[in-house]
């Protein structure tokens, strides 16, 4: 378990380093200038650029940069911002906490509702309960985000006046959750369709029939050997969703004026911040490696035939 | 949408996997009675499902429209009359007219806007699917074949486009064109789509590889390129079949995303995403301009999601 724990870990090095290097080359190769974006539409002052460009070390050869930046990333230095001169780190410590919260309310919301939901359609399969299930599903899925997130915005918030159309407080639970929810609609939407699949295919095997011959109440059966052994898919995509749920806020954030990573992804890319893109990328890379591992981790809790030796 | 704010559609890949490796067992089943191959057998489960035939006939319609939009409409997208702004409610009974789905803003036709944006959003959902499809499904076999250290280096390098968030991935690539066509947006979304089926294809071929038709070609002698193409790619192709065609909706919802941001289509292209990321400013007063491509998105969408459900509930014996 330690070993394997031990070399997950070092595998996951290339693949930090090929992810940054990645976002890197494709903020920096890509046409578009920041320090001449400073000035807006008048012409810049070409010696006014090249001092700024020579302070910030934007002069040197693309590689350099990079390592540069990458050392001053295990100091804990993210740079600093070409418009405002802000350290990126104070940015994005700011944004986090807001993202963490909107993404954790969203992801126990796709937890509970999508797999209760896919529990229900797959062992009432082929029942009218089954295709509702499906149908919203389907719905969810083929529907824009932003559509839902201004329809419920305007329903919710405006029309009937239940909650705030938008969250003036972030540290307010109560204002974030119909963002919570517009967020986490999709994922609970594929979390209730792996479920679902995942039980329909799993009700006829061997264990089940024997689970039932022993006598064991309906109830058991369900949650200890059918919904246990059914989960490895989701639990796979769960673990995955929350780095996504973290960055891909762009448009959720966007409708609800909330000021987390979407937010500052957003600001990033259009001023052409590269080193903020980078830096925030960086931290979501992170959280993405290592929610796999962790759901590597979870298979052999779920299903005692893997073993890490 | 697919949160098209999220990677789309990391739809299911162990469940198809498990689909690969029933599929395999079919298909050695049908050989054995020198019966029906699991295409064949799956084609006639399709042809009874009303699931798959309600959504071929759309797709049908969609693409058809895409194709030739002038069959369903005489009137120009393009030309707006400014005494007709917002002009009132839809008119439900002037079927296919000028009318019927009401005018925008700026007075134009919504029915006539809504039948020539379809080729902007097809021709993107199937140019990634395909992009997508060939390299995906090239990276991921060769590494599931060849193993050993071609695997670890191609999917390594899988994992690392794959850590990078797909719809921000897309916007900083967008961000740096300022004339955004369907080449620009096929090929932005397509560089960083591709990781998904490399990983579905990688799965299945070597599920595939060890099967004994497959240790029957070697022995026979034939070449890599024949073992490749003749015995392990048709039968380790349907769980990648199942997976495009769900994920060919979801980029359509990806382009309709990018354009809400700003990113996708300029403000000349006739485009879904562009119509409806304007209408979400006025649905408060004037929702019929968001409902009706919004609803043709969806519908499209759905027909596609429906389609490769329906064809992965045929190819898989474990959930007929």
């Amino acid at each position: 378990m330690g070993r394997y724990v031990a070399r997950r870990l070092l595998q996951m090095i290339p693949v930090f380093i090929g992810t940054t290097l990645l976002i890197f080359l494709m903020v920096n190769a890509l046409p578009g200038d920041p320090v001449k974006a400073l000035w807006g539409d008048k012409p810049p002052d070409p010696a006014q650029v090249a001092q700024i460009k020579h302070d910030r070390g934007l002069d040197l050869p693309l590689w350099e940069q990079y390592l540069h930046y990458m050392k001053g990333l295990f100091q804990g230095d993210f740079g600093k911002t070409i418009a405002g001169n802000r350290p990126i780190l104070d940015e994005i410590t700011q944004a986090f906490p807001v993202s963490m919260r909107l993404a954790a309310m969203a992801w126990t919301f796709e937890l509970v509702v999508g797999i209760t939901l896919g529990v229900i359609a797959g062992i009432r399969r082929g029942r009218i309960i089954d295709t509702t299930v499906t149908m919203f599903t389907l719905l969810v899925i083929s529907i824009p985000i932003f559509v839902f997130g201004r329809g419920l915005q305007l329903v919710f918030g405006n029309e009937l006046g239940w909650v705030k159309p938008t969250v003036q407080d972030s540290e307010n639970l109560e204002q974030l959750i119909l963002p919570a929810l517009v967020l986490g609609l999709v994922g609970l939407a594929y979390v209730a369709r792996l479920t679902r699949t995942s039980i329909k295919e799993n009700r006829s095997a061997d264990y089940i029939r024997t689970a039932v011959a022993k006598g064991l109440p309906r109830r058991r059966i369900v949650s200890r050997h059918l919904l246990r052994n059914s989960l490895i898919p989701v639990v796979t995509y769960l673990g995955t969703d929350i780095g996504a749920l973290m960055g891909g806020a762009v448009i959720t954030e966007g409708i609800f004026n909330v000021t987390g990573v979407g937010n500052l992804l957003f600001q990033g890319i259009a001023r052409r911040e590269g080193a903020v893109i980078v830096g925030v990328v960086t931290v979501l890379v992170l959280v993405y490696l290592l929610a796999s591992l962790l759901v590597d981790l979870l298979y052999a809790v779920l299903d005692p035939r893997i073993r890490y030796a | 949408m697919p949160d098209l704010t999220k990677t789309p559609a990391v739809d299911e890949p162990e469940v198809v996997l498990a689909e690969a490796q029933a599929g395999g067992k079919v298909l050695d089943g049908g050989e054995a009675n020198g019966a029906r191959s699991l295409w064949s057998d799956a084609w006639r489960d399709l042809r009874r499902r009303p699931l798959f035939i309600i959504s071929s006939a759309l797709i049908l319609v969609v693409l058809l429209m895409a194709a030739f939009p002038g069959l369903f409409t005489s009137a120009d997208p393009a030309s707006g009359d400014l005494t007709k702004h917002f002009l009132g409610e839809p008119k439900l009974a002037h079927f296919f007219q000028e009318d019927w789905f009401g005018y925008d803003r700026q007075g134009r036709s919504i029915y006539a806007r809504t039948v020539f944006g379809v080729r902007n959003s097809v021709m993107v959902g199937v140019g990634v699917t395909l992009l997508v499809t060939l390299f995906g499904g090239l990276v991921g076999m060769l590494a599931g074949y060849f193993g050993g250290f071609w695997d670890s280096l191609l999917s390594r390098i899988t994992d690392v486009f794959f850590g990078i968030p797909f719809l921000l991935g897309a916007m900083v690539v967008l961000n740096a064109f300022t004339n955004r066509n369907v080449w620009v947006i096929t090929g932005a979304l397509a560089f960083l789509g591709w990781t998904q089926i490399a990983r579905v294809m990688r799965g299945a071929v070597i599920t595939t590889k060890h099967a004994d038709y497959v240790m029957a070609a070697k022995a026979l002698g034939a070449g890599t390129k024949r073992i490749l193409f003749r015995h392990v790619l048709p039968n380790a192709v349907a769980p990648v079949i199942v997976v495009a065609t769900i994920a060919l909706g979801t980029y359509i919802v990806a382009e309709s995303t990018l354009s809400y941001l700003g990113l996708g289509f300029g403000d000349d292209a006739i485009s879904w995403g562009a119509d409806i990321s304007d209408a979400t400013n006025d649905i408060r007063n004037n929702p019929h301009t968001l409902i009706f491509p919004a609803g043709m998105l969806s519908l499209t969408v759905l027909a596609f999601i429906m389609l490769g459900d329906a064809v992965r509930e045929a190819l898989d014996p474990k959930l007929r």
